[in-house]
């Protein structure tokens, strides 16, 4: 019987290695014939494979995508070693890419077109990543209940006053992960924990759902203030249901910290790999997504503001105005948001 | 014991990680958070057994023994709610009672009404017990109906005859006989509640899982996150081991000479009544309402919902899910019947380990799987490679569809096993142990004779498996080669933007592939009980 097994789970396992082996053959391997750049990323937007599109009509480089999370991508880029297929990393977070470099995943690139398109204050000081789009992190505000003059930084949410009134989501997530090590590089940890349990205290419910829930939460009256991504309320503006049109239309966007270190914003970028096979056409890659024909497209389809400064953001954000943005190092965000998470733990924050 | 062996090796290198040392993290989590989310585990698992039990069983029970309006119906609806995947159901609830949902907006508009902020909230443990159980009750209602059907009339007939009514011969003398199938399904509903991360992130109770991810992600220790899921892993194996012991030296081997039918009752009309609503309740929780507000919002955002090409998705859901199942159970029965011709003591206990990894959460399992195959890949094939060609080697194992199918193996196995040892459990040793006096062999015995008897276990398994692989997210989203797309990945893309309403598409496509092997399988299983009869 043993030996039955095992022979057939042999034969099982043998059929099964040819017949990936074969099916695969033509999908990622570098063939002399066909130039290709291999891409993993957490973005999983629509756009974004228009403009992978246009890339490969241009430059006839094919671009191979897996997407899922950027935790899970980089673990997977760390197993895999020198053998890593992948050539380039696309994350939606700063902190994400600044742990890539950590872990030494990701390789230095500096030339003339990147440091045109994308300013220095949205990239790695060591050319290790450049950021493709950026998006504040904001206080939306009810019209009818909130005035837009009561409302000054995010340490003023923690005010009294606020008490049963502010919107947001799980500690899980992490852009609230770096809005909090943002507040821990600018103010120091121990303030980071005052304004993280005053948060607490202020809370209208526990802390659930997603950026969109915190909004229609506002306009269903279960609290006053969220805090959320600007490009949330543009798709809430833009949604296909018109009750959630009618939800977004509640409330007005506030960009706190006007008068001191700025709006906590992030960025989603891309970073060449260690190992990456292929190389150039990562770099070519990369340019092109910061070209000012790509940066459009990240602005128009999806309320991200583009980072090449003469490209205009979309209309419904231009609305809003300008803002200071924090002009912290946003390696920081990855290089405290360890410490973010525990102090969320401590003030019970879910 | 090969095959146990090599798809519990992912399961090992978990448990293996276990012999590093407790890190800051462990202690951070120990301090602050941990006990809130065992408290919401064991609450969560509870709970939703609790439920999926009473939904389950009963629509077993009545389907199988009473005739009433719409049995024939229900006999394979009550399977369906099983292709919704947990988070989208955790999504279209939310989605149905919020504020811009269409019972609010109906409240308002039709009678002016709005109900106190927070008042139809779901969003909290008991909403996700709701939630949960709803969609996972048919792992219950699938096992427990094979039980329902293959008992022993003469049993029931007895118990009939000694003047038990039907609701003490259920309690008294069917639960107790079913009880092997009942465990085995509610092992797959506790599991896969565990396992859960998307509704309960959504719905923000943390849990255990949430833990896992919180320890790996956001602090960056994958040894304190590969722990807890040891943790998780002993936990449920100590569960399982638990209810071996207090069934204690209970054997359930049916003496029937033959097959008879079983012959349906038809109550009065009232108790006809009483039974359809049992029976539309968790049909109507697990399935029309998460479907009706999937259509609703396909209907509003009817061009992006369907604007993309669903054919090659369709193509490579099909097949992956049809290939996991084919393989996964001819390895469960494989496994059961080695089991009980073997006397060896290592089969069941590696069969367990093998069976276990369905309570793991995905992402941990991928990180299970990765690491053998990579070593193999590396060690031996990018070797082998050189020496072949000189161009640059690729991961052969990792880079295709190979991992994906392994992984499905290490995770879903206790879907396809469970029936199938229950159904085994339920034939009893002594056909096997005829057989074989009667000098046929190991494998003509398992050919001709268990394999005949098990079929209905063995399709149910395969429906099982079809769907939980159509439906699998985390393990083929990271396990998947370049540019390859499944429903399942599609459907999460969209929704993890917050693009529900254009998310609707693909999840509607996950049910109606789901429902092809549903009602094509139901149709032989039914075939099958008719020639019976």
């Amino acid at each position: 019987m043993m030996k039955y097994l095992n022979i057939m789970c042999v034969a099982v396992l043998a059929t099964l290695m040819t017949a990936c082996g074969g099916s695969k053959g033509g999908e990622q391997t570098t063939e002399e014939t066909e130039q290709v750049v291999n891409v993993y990323t957490h973005r999983h937007y629509d756009p974004d494979k228009e403009l992978f599109a246009k890339f490969t009509e241009e430059t006839g480089i094919k671009v191979n995508v897996v997407s899922a999370s950027a935790d899970e991508l980089i673990n997977k880029l760390e197993q895999e070693g020198e053998q890593s297929p992948a050539d380039v990393l696309i994350t939606v977070d700063a902190g994400r890419l600044y742990k890539a470099k950590n872990m030494g995943l990701l390789q230095k690139v500096s030339t003339e077109t990147l440091s045109k398109n994308v300013p220095a204050k949205f990239a790695d000081p060591d050319g290790q990543w450049y950021g493709l789009t950026f998006r504040g992190r904001v206080v939306a505000y009810s019209k009818e209940r909130v005035q837009a003059g009561e409302l000054s930084t995010y340490e003023n949410l923690t005010d009294p006053k606020w008490q049963g009134k502010v919107l947001i989501r799980s500690s899980s997530n992490l852009y609230n992960q770096s809005l909090l090590a943002s507040i821990i590089a600018s103010q120091g940890e121990e303030a980071a924990a005052e304004w993280a349990a005053g948060m607490v205290a202020n809370f209208a419910r526990e802390p659930k759902g997603n950026d969109r829930d915190q909004v229609k939460a506002i306009a269903a009256g279960e609290g006053d203030l969220a805090v959320v991504n600007t490009y949330y309320i543009g798709k809430l503006l833009t949604s296909d249901n018109p009750e959630e049109v009618k939800a977004g239309e509640a409330v007005n966007i506030f960009f706190p910290n006007q008068d001191g270190r700025g709006a906590h914003i992030n960025v989603s970028g891309a970073g060449v790999t260690k190992y990456a096979p292929n190389k150039d056409n990562a770099i070519r890659f990369i340019e092109y997504l910061s070209s000012p024909a790509a940066q459009s497209v990240f602005a128009e389809a999806n309320f991200e503001y583009p980072v090449h400064p003469e490209v205009p953001a979309a209309a419904l954000l231009q609305s809003w105005g300008e803002f200071k943005t924090d002009s912290l190092d946003l390696n920081l965000l990855g290089e405290y948001n360890e410490q973010a998470v525990k102090i969320f733990d401590e003030a019970g924050w879910k | 014991m090969g095959i146990a062996l090599i798809i519990a090796t992912p399961i090992f290198t978990i448990l293996y990680q276990l012999s590093g040392p407790v890190s800051d993290t462990w202690r951070h989590l120990y301090d602050t958070v941990l006990a809130d989310y065992v408290q919401n585990s064991l609450l969560l698992m509870a709970g939703t057994a609790l439920l999926a039990a009473t939904f389950g069983v009963l629509s077993a029970w009545l389907t199988a023994m009473y005739d009433f309006a719409g049995r024939r119906f229900f006999e394979w609806a009550l399977i369906l709610p099983l292709a919704i995947p947990s988070y989208i159901a955790a999504y279209t609830y939310a989605g149905f009672l919020d504020y811009a949902g269409p019972l609010q907006v109906f409240m308002r508009e039709a009678f002016d009404y709005r109900p106190a902020p927070g008042a139809l909230d779901i969003m909290h443990l008991p909403g996700a017990v709701l939630v949960l159980a709803s969609v996972l009750y048919p792992y219950v209602y699938v096992t427990c109906r094979s039980a329902f059907l293959n008992q022993s009339v003469s049993l029931l007939e007895a118990s009939r005859s000694l003047g038990a009514g039907g609701l003490r011969t259920f309690w008294r003398v069917a639960l107790p006989v079913a009880r092997p199938a009942l465990v085995g399904g509610l092992t797959l509903v506790v599991m896969e509640v565990l396992n859960d991360y998307g509704a309960v992130k959504y719905f923000g109770v943390p849990t255990f899982t949430t833990g896992i991810f919180r320890a790996w992600f956001s602090l960056g220790d994958q040894q304190s996150a590969i722990y807890l899921s040891s943790l998780l892993l002993l936990f449920v194996l100590g569960l399982i081991g638990l209810e071996r012991w207090q069934r204690g030296k209970a054997r359930f081997h049916p003496r029937q000479s033959h097959h008879r039918p079983l012959r349906r009752q038809r109550p009065r009309a009232g108790l006809r009544l009483l039974y359809t609503i049992l029976c539309a309740l968790p049909f109507v929780l697990g399935f029309v309402l998460p479907v009706g507000m999937l259509l609703y919002w396909a209907v509003i955002a009817s061009d992006k919902a369907f604007g993309a090409n669903f054919l090659p998705l369709i193509t490579n859901s099909f097949w992956l899910a049809g290939t996991a199942a084919l393989l996964i159970c001819a390895i469960s029965i494989l496994l059961a019947y080695s089991r009980r011709i073997e006397k060896s003591r290592l089969i069941p206990l590696m069969t367990r380990v093998a069976t276990s990894g369905y309570s793991i959460p995905g992402a941990v399992i991928a990180v299970g799987v990765l690491i053998p195959l990579l070593w193999l890949d590396k060690g031996i094939l990018i070797e082998v490679q050189k020496m072949l060609s000189g161009a640059r080697p690729s991961l052969l194992l990792t880079g295709s569809v190979f991992a994906l199918l392994f992984a499905y193996h290490v995770r879903f196995l206790a879907v396809g096993f469970q029936p199938i040892e229950a159904g085994f459990t339920q034939i009893g040793q002594q056909v096997t142990e005829v057989s074989q006096s009667l000098g046929a062999g190991k494998w003509r015995t398992l050919l001709r004779v268990n394999l005949p008897l098990l079929r209905r276990a063995v399709l149910g398994g395969m429906i099982l498996v079809f769907v939980d692989v159509l439906k699998e997210l985390p393990l083929t989203l990271i396990l998947r080669p370049f540019n390859f797309s499944t429903l399942a990945t599609r459907a999460y893309e969209l929704a993890a933007d917050e693009l529900l309403e254009q998310s609707s598409g693909a999840a509607l496509m996950i049910i109606l592939v789901g429902l092809i092997p549903v009602l094509f399988l139901n149709r032989i299983i039914r075939k099958s009980h008719d020639i019976h009869s």
